[in-house]
């Protein structure tokens, strides 16, 4: 599958609470809960956002909170793909569970605000159509690879339980 | 070549007799949990898989803790979907408010998670529980469903640093100050994807009040879990609360380490964690002059009874200044309790504190206690992220209990060794 979309660059240490505040956690949604989608740091964000669009951070996006309310309001905006030099594990673990295409890249750093990529996400290949430069993801393990396949960890484990 | 706790109590839950760092593993669970924050996703993925019952109902425990007592309409509503589920389901072990604590202070108190478990629950600081020595952590809300419906879920099996603390502790320093030192040495990435293992005599001096206090911040450096070995202080904690069996494993002599980190703690003073970071800290001498509008003592980190103990210590006597709001919350029904029968709720009272029931309330800016733009709060929490407390243009400042409550009293962020004797 072929992502493309505008980058929204944010630096390292994401937290979960700058991407969606605790005090509208009292809903579930994931359209409910992008309106507030990085308000925390950027109140621009949930206005601006595009459906396809790409948010790319530095080291360890996602950090703090469990709450999959996080990856959720982000799929929930019409984020198309998140990638990142790191990311936390409880919130790498919950968008590959949810669906949400997720990216480990050493190169995130060079990545600018506003530039438009292209991903392939079986290949893990990133396009910068604004440099011209290609960077290479991590690839995923193989076992997550299987839960992508199904389209997300409860798709999985109907398949497991032969739902 | 041996093992670390971290790889013997996953081989044991995957049926394997060795794991290595890095491996894939399908481990059974002990005990799956949820709040009413992140339960309502679970119990709606839960739906969606299909199964009727949960896998055991003695393993499944939902605590509304964090916008409880109902903070308005909408996290009525969740608590709503969180209490429905329990009846539905039959679960055995439910603490409703009035009965009810923060979560990781609930369960170990009430011997619901052991020594040797695998403990997965919707909130990132399930790795409390590593003080118990059992292997807990983290997740989100879509494997708590599926640990809910199969009494599974899948581990990577995680590389172990080991973290040896050298030294005694000097007064007014504790657990809260081991652990916000180590953050601050490795950084809120520092053990990213791996497991935390603490160790030396300033560990084997501490009681397990420290003990929880530390494992609970492991998250706060990445980590996936914080671990205790079993020691005499574990199993005088457990054997009283047990109602089954469990199993102490410890890490082996030759177990591999991605890393040893030797700290000198005998010098150590409090530690305070500055905006917006866990990691940004600085010992209490170095934090000059920063006025407070607010002091919250409590949160899954720093609300038991020895918490609270020294709280009053400090308190008893004195005055919080005028223009600070001092909030105390006891972390459970039982801690309430016992806080009430040793006199510490008379002298948090008297001093001008405010005592609440048991709820995370200002710890994630939910309720009781919420930060207006501009304002300052030292707290015993475990987060200072940006707007964690509230307004995005608050402040929050972590420290330890004495410090909390002292600076309650100065009206500024300082230690008890300044308050007039
Ligand atoms: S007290 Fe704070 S950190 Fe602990 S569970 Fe509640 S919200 Fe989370």
């Amino acid at each position: 599958m072929r992502l493309t979309g505008k980058v929204w660059k944010y630096g390292a240490n994401v937290d979960t609470d700058a991407i969606v505040p605790a005090r509208y956690l009292n809903v579930s949604t994931p359209e409910e809960l992008a309106l507030h989608c990085m308000e925390g740091i950027d109140p621009e964000f949930a206005q601006g956002v595009q459906p396809g669009d790409i948010i790319v951070a530095t080291a360890n996006f996602g950090c703090g909170s469990s709450r999959e309310h996080a990856p959720l309001a982000i799929k929930g905006a019409g984020v198309s793909c998140v990638i990142g030099t790191t990311f936390a594990r409880i919130f790498y673990r919950n968008a590959i569970n949810i669906g949400l295409p997720i990216l480990e890249c050493p190169a995130a750093e060079q990545i600018e605000g506003g530039q438009t990529l292209e991903v392939e996400l079986e290949t893990g290949k990133i396009h910068n159509l604004d440099t011209g430069q290609t960077f290479q993801a991590e690839p995923y393990p193989e076992f997550i690879i299987g839960i992508i396949r199904a389209g997300g960890l409860i798709e999985y484990t109907r398949k497991e339980l032969g739902r | 070549m041996g093992m670390t706790m971290a790889q013997k109590i996953l081989a044991a839950h995957a049926g394997v007799e060795l794991v290595e760092p890095g491996q894939f593993v399908d481990v059974k669970v002990d005990v799956v949990l949820a709040n009413d924050i992140t339960a309502p996703i679970a119990i709606r993925e839960f739906t969606r898989i299909g199964v009727e019952g949960v896998f055991d109902r003695d393993k499944v425990i939902m605590v509304p803790d964090h916008f409880a007592p109902n903070r308005d309409i909408k996290s009525a509503e969740q608590c709503k979907v969180l209490r429905d589920f329990v009846q539905r389901q039959n679960l055995t072990h439910y603490f409703e408010v009035g009965r009810m604590g923060i979560e990781h202070i609930l369960l170990p108190e009430q011997g619901l998670v052991l020594p040797g478990d695998v403990i997965v629950g919707a909130d990132s600081h399930t790795c409390t529980y590593g003080a118990l020595g059992a292997f807990a952590t983290g997740m989100g809300s879509t494997d708590i469903a599926v640990a809910m419906a199969t009494g599974k879920v899948w581990m990577k099996v995680p590389e172990t640093i080991k973290f040896v603390y050298r030294g005694r502790l000097r007064e007014w320093v504790g657990g809260k100050d081991l652990i916000l030192h180590t953050i601050g040495v490795v950084g809120v990435d520092g053990a990213l994807y791996q497991a935390m293992e603490f160790s030396g005599e300033a560990v084997d001096d501490l009681s397990m009040n420290g003990r929880f206090t530390m494992a609970n911040m492991a998250v706060e450096a990445g980590a996936k879990v914080g671990l205790f070995a079993f020691d005499e202080e574990t199993q005088a904690y457990v054997e009283p609360r047990a109602r089954r069996t469990y199993t102490a494993y410890n890490s082996d002599r030759d177990a591999r380490y991605a890393q040893v980190i030797e700290v000198d703690v005998s010098e150590l003073e409090p530690q305070v964690a500055f905006p917006h970071l866990p990691s940004s800290v600085r010992p209490l001498s170095q934090v000059g002059e920063i006025p407070i509008d607010q002091a919250v003592i409590g949160s899954c980190t720093n609300g038991r009874l020895e918490d609270l103990q020294v709280t009053a210590q400090v308190l008893r006597g004195r005055k919080v200044h005028p223009y600070v709001r001092c909030i105390v919350i006891p972390g459970s029904q039982a801690v309430y309790l016992e806080a009430v029968r040793q006199g510490l709720v008379e002298a948090f009272i008297e001093a001008g504190a405010a005592v609440s029931t048991p709820t995370c309330g200002p710890c994630l800016g939910g309720h009781m206690g919420v930060l207006a733009a501009g304002e300052r709060c030292v707290a015993t929490t475990n987060r200072n992220f940006q707007g964690r407390m509230g307004s995005p243009q608050s402040e929050v400042y972590l420290a330890n209990p004495a410090v909390a409550a002292a600076s309650a009293v100065l009206g500024r962020i300082g230690g008890p060794a300044e308050l007039a004797r």
